[in-house]
């Protein structure tokens, strides 16, 4: 036992160090007005999380950052879902679709998003010549996907469906692998089969699944900072900051870690939310299996 | 006639085919970026999604030569391999201490081992960034090598844990018997059946590290001393000028090489995880 401890002190003490550390810091720093350079700030207790919500910018960074958190992990589920329930069957070069299904995650996320930034470019976006020769927008109405501020938003979106949906396909599919192979038979002699077997047979069965797929994917998208900063970098006037982009702007760009802090812990209520649904649905469904 | 769900191989190649073209149509978008002559690109009475003049090098050249795109690869390359040695120094004891011991105590430090991954960066950077320069390594590589581990060792730790459970005990009590230390039955004993596992965490972490990108930007000012995630973005865009061409050279090698250790790492995992059930 005394051996047990010993092999985990390396993992445990790192950890508890950076990531334990690093979260007491942040605490700290939050109730002060610690500014880059210097080596502490004075106390100011909830002054900075006070300031913070009374600020549009941030308002707008709180609900930008549920709208695309929640949204884009909707679309991505839903269509993983589809997605998934194909990909589970048997078919010749499933392993070359699996590649390319699996390149918007693979890639780092701050490249993929430039790839984004290219075919969103306001003179040479492909989606607009593509847009412009069916004819559904004229050479002067082209939109301008990253200048309009909900345009950008949309692309935001998007952007955030394309890398999560080869995520939450993966995370359904081996949900699908568990599913009894049984299933299948059984279905077919009740008569259920395609849309109906789909809705009324496998989705119940992989409910905690979908909710851990999509619960996961809403964390990671509401705490990443990389689509944002790289696609838009919180324009057009600041229109699509999210948390993070703007703690980074705030910590970082102005050099306010104090306030900075402040703004990044905003996301904490929304991360344990998620986080203690995850464990719930989790020890419910090993009960109920 | 084998009906399958009432709908046949068709329907199949239809829909994944439709979502495997929008998903890797940036790809091949970048791949046709990378490869055009500079007036094909900025020609708007082209076609653009075709090359409408012969393909060229041109890009690839200017991004090997004229920018520092070389050593983002070197630091890369560099942060990536020394995270996944520490991630797997640390990784594999204490996997192997949570597969075979189950007293509260171990399981509450594997609990929060978990935990911890459940902590974004976007909480710690700030914090971080202020550790790093008081420990001044603002700046440096040696900076994403002390906090990369921060993000690969949790996940590494519960992979390597699931994969030494399914090592039956019996294989290190023999070793044990003839008088081996733990730590020498876990080299000689079990890191020899678990090389997939081991190859398998090393590209997770690999990947992790490769793809991160708020630590990166943070700790990280000077343009030689950047990843290749956080060096393209930020300095080879100013301002309105943007030279796409390389931009997509530049983006295009990685986002494959990436692809393909997923691709070999899915499909291991989802082989085992279905071979694990059954």
């Amino acid at each position: 036992m005394s051996h047990a401890l010993a092999l985990l002190s390396p993992a445990g003490v790192y950890l508890l160090a950076v990531v334990g550390g690093a979260l007491l810091l942040a605490a700290y720093l939050s109730s002060t007005d610690a500014v880059a350079g210097s080596l502490s700030g004075d106390f100011v207790g909830l002054g900075n999380f006070a300031r913070a919500v009374q600020q549009p910018a941030v308002l707008r960074a709180v609900t930008n950052t549920i709208v695309v958190a929640i949204v884009s992990q909707v679309l991505a589920v839903t269509c993983g879902l589809v997605l998934a329930s194909f990909l589970n069957r048997r078919f010749r070069g499933k392993r070359l679709f699996l590649f390319l299904i699996l390149l918007p995650w693979a890639a780092p996320v701050a490249l993929g998003t430039l790839g984004w930034k290219w075919i969103l470019d306001s003179l040479f976006s492909v989606v607009n010549w593509a847009l412009r020769s069916a004819h559904v927008v004229s050479a002067q109405g082209a939109p301008q996907w990253l200048a309009d501020p909900k345009l950008a938003m949309i692309s935001i979106i998007a952007v955030e469906t394309w890398r999560s949906l080869p995520f939450a396909t993966v995370v359904l599919l081996a949900g699908f692998a568990s599913l009894p192979p049984e299933l299948d038979d059984a279905a077919r002699i009740d008569g259920a089969n395609g849309w109906r077997k789909m809705i009324h047979v496998t989705i119940p069965l992989l409910a905690p699944v979908i909710a851990v797929a999509w619960l996961i994917g809403v964390v990671f998208a509401a705490s990443g900072m990389a689509v944002v900063q790289v696609l838009t970098a919180g324009g057009p006037l600041d229109s699509t900051h999210v948390l993070s982009s703007w703690a980074f702007r705030t910590g970082i760009d102005s050099g306010e870690l104090g306030a900075g802090a402040a703004v990044s812990l905003l996301l904490v209520p929304l991360l344990a939310g998620a986080s203690i649904a995850v464990l719930c649905v989790v020890r419910r469904a090993e009960i109920g299996l | 006639m084998r009906r399958r769900g009432g709908t046949g191989a068709a329907t199949t190649y239809l829909v994944v085919g439709a979502f495997a073209s929008v998903l890797a149509f940036p790809f091949y978008w970048m791949f046709i970026t990378a490869f055009k002559t500079g007036h094909d690109l900025y020609d708007p009475a082209n076609v653009p999604v075709i090359f409408n003049e012969s393909p060229t090098l041109e890009h690839v050249r200017q991004l090997l030569r004229d920018t520092p795109y070389p050593h983002w690869v070197e630091n890369t390359m560099f942060v990536g391999l020394s995270v996944v040695a520490v991630t797997l120094a640390v990784s594999l004891p204490a996997a192997y201490a949570l597969a075979r011991y189950s007293e509260p105590c171990v399981r509450r430090v594997g609990a929060a081992i978990f935990l911890s991954s459940l902590v974004p960066p976007t909480l710690l950077f700030l914090p971080l960034s202020r550790l790093v320069s008081d420990v001044r390594l603002h700046d440096s590589l040696w900076s994403l090598v002390l906090v990369y581990p921060s993000f690969t060792v949790p996940g590494s730790t519960w992979l390597l844990t699931g994969f030494f459970k399914t090592i039956p005990a019996d294989i290190e009590e023999a070793a044990l018997v003839d008088g081996c230390s733990q730590l020498r039955a876990l080299r000689s004993v079990i890191l020899p059946v678990s090389a997939p596992a081991i190859v398998c965490v090393a590209i997770f972490s690999f990947t992790l590290a490769t793809n991160e990108f708020v630590y990166g930007v943070t700790f990280i000012t000077s343009a030689a001393q950047k990843t290749i995630s956080t060096g393209l973005p930020s300095h080879l865009v100013r301002g309105d000028v943007l030279s796409w061409g390389p931009l997509m050279a530049g983006v295009l090698m990685p986002s494959l090489v990436m692809g393909l250790l997923y691709t070999g790492l899915v499909t291991w995992l989802m082989s085992w995880w279905v071979g694990a059930r059954s």
